[in-house]
Order: C-alpha cells, then structure tokens, then sequence
C-alpha cells in the first residue's frame, strides 16, 4: 500500500514545470510577479469602480468632475499599494516574521513583550489607511472649530492622532501575546474592553467619538494584519498544549479595540 | 497635474512613516538578536519599493478616492436630485439611493477581499467542515454592507453613534455566551480585517461628505462612524452564521437518528 501511496512515483505535469521556469526565471520573475500583485490590487478596486459606474450611468446622469485627473490617480493607487506590498514582501516581512519566531522561541518574556510592542507600534505608524483617515480627521477638526483653522494645526492634530493609536496598537497587541502566554479567554477580555469604551464615551466629547471608533477598524489592514498574525500563530504553535488556530487568532481583535479606549481618552485630555 | 508637484514631499513625509518601523526592527535584530542581516541588497531594494509604492498610494488617494467619495456624496444628496428644497433637510426615506449606494459599496467591496477569503478559509478547517468558507464569506459581506448602510442613516438622521455600537455590543456579548469557544477569536478578528486600504479612504470620505451635504449636520460630530460600524457587523455576522450552521447541523443528525430508527 504505501508503494502506492508514495508521492516519488507521481509524475510532474508538464505544464506547472514551464510556468515555474517562466516564474523562476531571473528575466521574467519580477515582473509577473509584480503583474500579478497590480491585478490584486485591480481586483479591490473593480467592486467600487463598478458600482459608482452603475449609479452615475444609471441613475445620477450627472456629469462627473475632474474624471481625467481620477483616473489618472486610480492607477497610482493600484501601481503604488502593489509596489509597496511587493516591497514589504521582500524586505520587512521575512525580516519580522523571522524575528517574531525567535522571540517566540527565546523564551524571555520581556523581550518578547517589549517586541510585540514595537511591532504593533511601527506598523501601524506606516498603515496607509490610518494615515488617511487621521489627514482627513485633521482636516475636519480644523474646519470645525475644534483646533487652528490652519493646515499645520489640521498637520499636528492627524500626527498625533496617529501616534495615539499607534501606542494603543502596541499596547493591545502586548496585552494580546500576554493573554496568549497565559491561556486566558479572549472574550473576557473584550467584553470588558466594550464596557469600558461604552463608559468612556459618555465622557468624551462629542467630536471626538467617531473618530475614535471609526480608528479601531481603520488601524489594522495591509501591514499589521499579516505581520501580528505571524506573531500570533508563532507564538502558540510554540506553547505545549497550545492550538494555533484558536490561540493565534485574537491579537487582531485586541488591535481594533484599543485605540478606540485610547482616542476616546486623547480627545478628553486634549 | 499639480499634484505631481507634491511628490518630494510625499516621499519624505512617507519617510518619516516608515521610520518607526525600520527602525525597531533593525534594533532588535542587530542588538537584541545579533544576527546578521541575510540579504541585505534585497531588503534594501524592498524598502525603496515600499517608500515609492506608498508615496504613489497616498497621491492617488488624494487624487482619486476621497474625490470619488466627496463626488458620490454629494451628487447622491444633492437636493435638486433628490426633489427636495434647497438647504431643507428631508426625511430619512428622501435619501433612498443613499443607503442603496452604502450597501453595494460594502457588500461589492467586502465580498471580494483577499483577508477576509483567508480567514473564511481558516473557519473552515477550525470548525471542522461545519462552517462553508462561502457562506461565512457572503455572511460578512452582508454584514459589512448593513454596517456602511446603517451608518449613512445615522448621519442622515444625526442620532450619535454610540447608540449603534452599545447595540451592537449588547449582541456581540449575548451572542459569545452561546457561540462555540473555537470560533470567537477568529469572529472578533474578523471585524478588523474586512476593510481594505482602498475601501476604508472611500467610505471615510463618503461619510465626511454626506455630513457636509445634508442639512443641520456637521462632518466633525456627524460624519465619521461608518469604519466603526463596518467592523462592528462582521462579528455579528460570523458568530450568528456560526451559530445557524450549528442548529442546521445538530437538527439534520436528529433527524438521520430518527430516519434510520
């Protein structure tokens, strides 16, 4: 039986052999690769193109302003998140993912605390998607009275939104590896974090509090989610006794529920 | 094209973002964990991609997404459109293709997205093959799209946003009391990761220009949330497809016993 079952005595299609040459190939291999990735981002993009597409053709009839100029900064989002996931896969990636599993394996817990920290700091300092949204944060607080009326002010105020979730990210991400190190259930944990963001928001005021929710789902995409998910599933497929596929998942969820707390504070002491 | 003008200092204020990163990470490998740099010639050349490709994604961003949300909104309020009278703020029903936007917005772009496709995957080996990766998907996307359209009611409507959260709360909390513990960290995460990079700048900007547009509200107070509550929803969504394919389950098994007997 197990002669049969043996992988050796399978023989290779051809086809999958010449697209690996093509793939492997010093000439080709980057650029398909590359290819591939701006056909991913294309993908995220077509749902939305379509779907405004629909309405302005089928039920706006409106002319639509400054099209060339949006179509022309379409392909800049597709060509530059595609080489900057291919960046990040080439560089930071492997690097972090590498030393998540040592820190993993090393064994000194504040170490491995102190990284996770970092990790979830630095991340999310560079997530394109929070930097949107804290500039444009910023420039309706300015428009709104709340800070200067000034592009600076508008500057400072999307900074340090950005740094204050950064240190929240941190912070959660470390509470999370600690939840994992001890086994505790993440759901306590949560439920807990919405109380208090609930408590929290009957204090806050009132130009801060969608902002701060909106900051929990805006902090994890392109780069934390894979990095910390690496952390994660690292992590307890290192523990005895630990399932990677319960105990890995949950540091993303700690992620989305800290900067709420910690924004809803930043707008109370502000 | 003036925007092409602003390219220097994009790419040294991108910089500055990425500086954080590359910096702790060199820290601990060369300090903490005194290995050598493997490849440094590649990561090098990564790091120049990141830089470039993120200055191109924040200029196109300026450029193209929050244009196309701000247009959107403000053509789909506009009062002549709608039949409303000028600067009269009209009833929640007036701003019907509003809401009909919101959710193909949220159901088009989540349905297709890359992580959540990897984390339906992974319900599926958790749960054992109870869990269809494409029903949890179509869940989400469902999910999502009810967050956004929820969302755009509450700033037509100006009632706060914590209204909405502590509701949806109260029914993530009573429905983790009754969902499998297997299934609640990967239902939590999934509120993180449906929104994409390109998604999120849209639907801010959507949401900022339905409240500079419909009368009596302002952006600041009224016009962010729709992030918050495309996230809130995803969880709902995971725990109670979880939870329905668990009953579907148990009463299918009931009912082969009670065939075969």
């Amino acid at each position: 039986m197990s002669d049969l079952t043996n992988p050796g005595d399978k023989p290779e299609a051809p086809s999958p052999r010449f697209l690996d040459a093509l793939r492997h190939h010093a000439l080709f291999a980057p650029t398909i690769s590359f290819l591939v990735l701006v056909l991913g981002t294309l993908r995220d993009l077509v749902p939305i193109i379509a779907v405004i597409a629909v309405f302005q053709l089928a039920i706006l009839q409106q002319p639509f302003p400054n099209l060339g100029e949006i179509l022309i900064g379409l392909v800049f989002v597709m060509f530059g998140l595609a080489l900057f996931i291919k960046g990040l896969e080439m560089g930071l990636f492997p690097l972090s993912e590498s030393l998540a599993q040592d820190f993993a394996r090393k064994g000194s817990l504040f170490w491995l605390l102190f990284f996770s920290f970092a990790l979830g700091f630095g991340t999310t300092v560079a997530e394109p998607a929070l930097i949107a949204v804290a500039a444009e944060a910023g420039r309706t607080a300015a428009e709104g009275g709340v800070i200067e009326a000034t592009p600076e002010a508008a500057n400072d105020f999307a900074i340090g939104l950005r740094y204050t979730v950064a240190v929240s990210v941190g912070a959660g991400i470390t509470l999370g590896v600690f939840r994992i190190l001890k086994g505790w259930p993440v759901h306590w944990l949560i439920i807990s974090g919405y109380v208090i963001t609930v408590v929290l928001s009957f204090f806050a005021p009132d130009e801060i509090i969608g902002i701060a929710y909106d900051s929990g789902g805006v902090t994890t995409s392109t780069i934390t989610v894979p990095l910390v998910t690496a952390l994660g599933v690292g992590l307890s497929s290192m523990i005895r006794g630990r399932n990677p596929l319960i105990d890995g998942f949950g540091l993303i969820a700690f992620a989305s529920l800290t900067p709420i707390l910690f924004v809803l504070v930043y707008g109370m002491l502000m | 094209m003036e925007f092409l003008s602003d390219i220097g200092t994009v790419i040294v204020e991108t910089l500055r973002d990425l500086a954080p990163l590359v910096g702790l990470i060199l820290f601990f490998q060369i300090i903490v964990i005194r290995k050598r740099l493997a490849n440094f010639k590649r990561v090098a050349i990564g790091f120049v991609y990141v830089v470039v490709g993120l200055s191109l994604f924040l200029i196109g961003l300026q450029s193209a997404l929050f244009p196309l949300g701000e247009t959107m909104a403000q053509q789909l309020t506009d009062p002549e459109f709608l039949g409303l009278v000028e600067g009269v703020a009209g009833a929640w029903y007036d701003y019907m293709w509003v809401y009909v936007f919101a959710a193909a917005i949220g159901f088009g772009t989540t349905i297709a997205e890359p992580a959540l496709i990897a984390v339906a995957d992974k319900a599926g080996a958790v749960s054992g093959g109870t869990i269809n990766p494409w029903g949890l998907r179509l869940a989400v996307a469902l999910g999502v799209s009810i967050g956004v359209t929820l969302g755009t009611f509450r700033i037509v409507t100006g009632v706060p946003l914590y209204w909405f959260i502590m509701a949806g709360y109260a029914i993530v909390i009573l429905q983790t009391f009754f969902a499998s513990r297997s299934i609640i960290p990967l239902a939590y995460d999934s509120g993180g990761v449906t929104t994409s990079t390109v998604t999120v700048p849209l639907v801010a900007a959507l949401g900022l220009g339905l409240a500079a547009n419909v009368p009596g509200r302002s952006p600041l107070i009224d016009g962010f949330g729709l992030i918050a509550l495309a996230s809130v929803f995803p969880i709902i969504a995971v725990l109670g497809y979880a939870q329905l394919t668990a009953r579907f389950t148990r009463k299918s098994e009931a009912g082969d016993s009670i065939e075969r007997k």
